[in-house]
């Protein structure tokens, strides 16, 4: 794990770019997806019957891309995010491969990932989609119209996590959210978002109604002068804090 | 063709099983036979317009033909920002068929009015636009471009023109050859405007595809006036027309609907006189331009 976050640290550190606090907070989750849950070997296999995943908030692109680096899935440097001619920009892009969709403006991978789930239902497929939203993602009004049509058409095939680092905050607390996906018929959960043991176990359970998974994270988790710090939503280390974060991870 | 959008898409549904309509509460009684018929792909979605773009975009991403259906400015304006990245941005293979050109809802007023809808589309890359000017040219330009790997918007009215065309995507037919004027006619104007020019030395071009553009038959086709009748916000296409003819000299006049919300109700054709798109009126303004 350490590896992975000085990669995401060092990578936005020398492109000067880059939600690196998004990234470390799904990072846990992101591990136990690709580590624990998606059937990689469909993916890889690029069967049109696989695991799904997507990023909705794709501004934790770095994330995603250690995470696919870390499992094989990603031929390209982590050291040319956001390079001109880099495939890896600062939102994923579906150009790169195993990225299942472009995000970046928020609430548009959960509608993508209820159409897929619907998709795989018509045809009757047997892999699941999974999508990871944020909290302040979920003012976007898209969120609570795919929340209604998931139960309506029974997506048991479906599960979205929430990255509830609590960023939204600053504007509006998302108080009780759990109740509010259970009003909306999902099957919910809330586990600690970097229990790797509580999130595997939430999101293999099995259900019959699409799934919500309410992971309580740090912003910026595994980075002291990071964590819970709002300044660091979009920020890059100067040389000092570089070296500080670096040696902390040794 | 409304009707006529029932009967094309009943066909290509029962034949194609990868197909899935997906109705915005809109059209649900005329679609209720393969409604009943194909439950597991054909939905009254409902009222959800940009989670159902978004939606769309998932069927496609796993190889099936989405085919959304509701009142323009519902998906283009409202779902406009869903259809640039979701379909857009993607390149994916979809269909956002909409009913009712810019007023012909007239009575219900600027809510329900959509003269933006191509302007609006043309500023997305990837997106195709048809606007089929009667039933017979709806039905052979789905059916060619409902599978074509790229987001396509098909643009239904209300009102139809009668003429007999052998419409293709992308091509631009030649409905008249003159001298005096080029005019560059769209959907069901197409009667009108052939009244208007009955007795004038004109060509009229007419485009039932809008983008991909057909340049060519522009290039190959215009003289010194060229005359734009848009059954749209009026100059909609004059970067288009611009881009055709980049380089030559001539004269470009704009005739279509004013960027100004209507302020009265009634029917569609009290106002195409009260905006001068009535065949009487469209005959003054080409008549004028031809004398200059």
């Amino acid at each position: 794990m350490k590896e992975l976050i000085k990669k995401i640290v060092e990578s936005a550190y020398l492109s000067k770019e880059g939600h690196i606090a998004s990234s470390l907070s799904i990072l846990d989750l992101l591990c136990v997806l690709y580590g624990e849950v998606l059937d990689l070997e469909s993916i890889k296999n690029n069967l049109v019957d696989r695991d799904r995943f997507i990023l909705s908030k794709g501004h934790a692109s770095l994330g995603l891309y250690a995470t696919l680096k870390h499992f094989g899935l990603l031929d390209f440097e982590l050291n040319d995010f956001c390079k001109f001619h880099s495939i890896l920009g600062g939102h994923p892009s579906d150009k790169i491969p195993y990225v299942e969709s472009s995000t970046g403006s928020l609430g548009h991978g959960l509608p993508i990932g209820v159409g897929m789930a619907l998709g795989y239902k018509i045809k009757d497929f047997k892999h699941n989609v999974y999508v990871i939203i944020g909290d302040g993602e979920s003012n976007e009004g898209t969120i609570w119209e795919s929340a209604l049509l998931a139960s309506h058409h029974n997506l048991n095939n479906l599960c979205c996590i929430m990255d509830h680092n609590r960023s939204g905050d600053r504007a509006v607390n998302i108080d009780n959210v759990i109740d509010k996906f259970k009003s909306f018929n999902w099957e919910c959960i809330e586990v600690d978002g970097h229990n790797v043991e509580e999130i595997k176990s939430a999101i293999n359970s099995e259900t019959t109604k699409p799934k919500f998974v309410l992971a309580n994270t740090i912003k910026g988790k595994g980075c002291d002068i990071m964590e819970n710090k709002p300044e660091w939503h979009h920020k890059f280390p100067n040389d000092e804090e570089y070296l500080e974060i670096m040696k902390k991870l040794d | 063709m409304r009707k006529q959008f029932v009967k094309t898409l009943e066909k290509i549904v029962n034949n194609d099983n990868n197909v899935s309509l997906l109705l915005g509460d809109i059209g649900v009684f005329g679609f209720r036979k393969i409604l009943k018929d194909y439950p597991e792909r054909i939905f009254n979605i409902g009222i959800f317009e940009q989670a159902t773009i978004g939606l769309s975009a998932g069927l496609s991403k796993i190889g099936m033909i989405p085919i959304m259906h509701t009142i323009s400015p519902f998906m283009v304006e409202r779902g406009l920002e869903q259809l640039k990245v979701d379909f857009g941005y993607q390149k994916l293979n979809g269909n956002f068929v909409s009913i009712g050109n810019s007023y012909d809802y007239a009575a219900l007023g600027p809510t329900h009015h959509c003269p933006a809808d191509v302007s609006l589309l043309s500023t997305i890359p990837n997106f195709q636009i048809v606007t089929p000017g009667n039933s017979k040219e709806l039905d052979v330009l789905f059916n060619s471009e409902y599978n074509n790997g790229s987001p396509t918007y098909f643009r239904l009215g209300e009102y139809e023109h009668t003429q007999e065309l052998d419409v293709k995507f992308g091509k631009a037919n030649i409905v008249k050859k003159g001298n005096d004027a080029t005019i560059i006619c769209t959907g069901s104007m197409l009667d009108d405007v052939l009244y208007a020019t009955e007795n004038l030395d004109v060509t009229i071009l007419y485009y039932s595809t809008i983008i991909p553009f057909d340049y060519k038959l522009l290039q190959d086709n215009f003289n010194s006036k060229v005359i734009l009748c848009e059954n749209f916000y009026e100059g909609t296409l004059n970067f288009i027309v611009n881009k055709a003819l980049e380089g030559e000299c001539y004269s470009l006049y704009n005739i279509g609907m004013k960027r100004e919300f209507l302020k009265n109700y009634g029917k569609k054709e009290e106002h195409d006189v009260s905006l001068g798109l009535d065949k009487y009126s469209l005959r003054k303004k080409i008549e004028k331009i031809c004398i200059k």
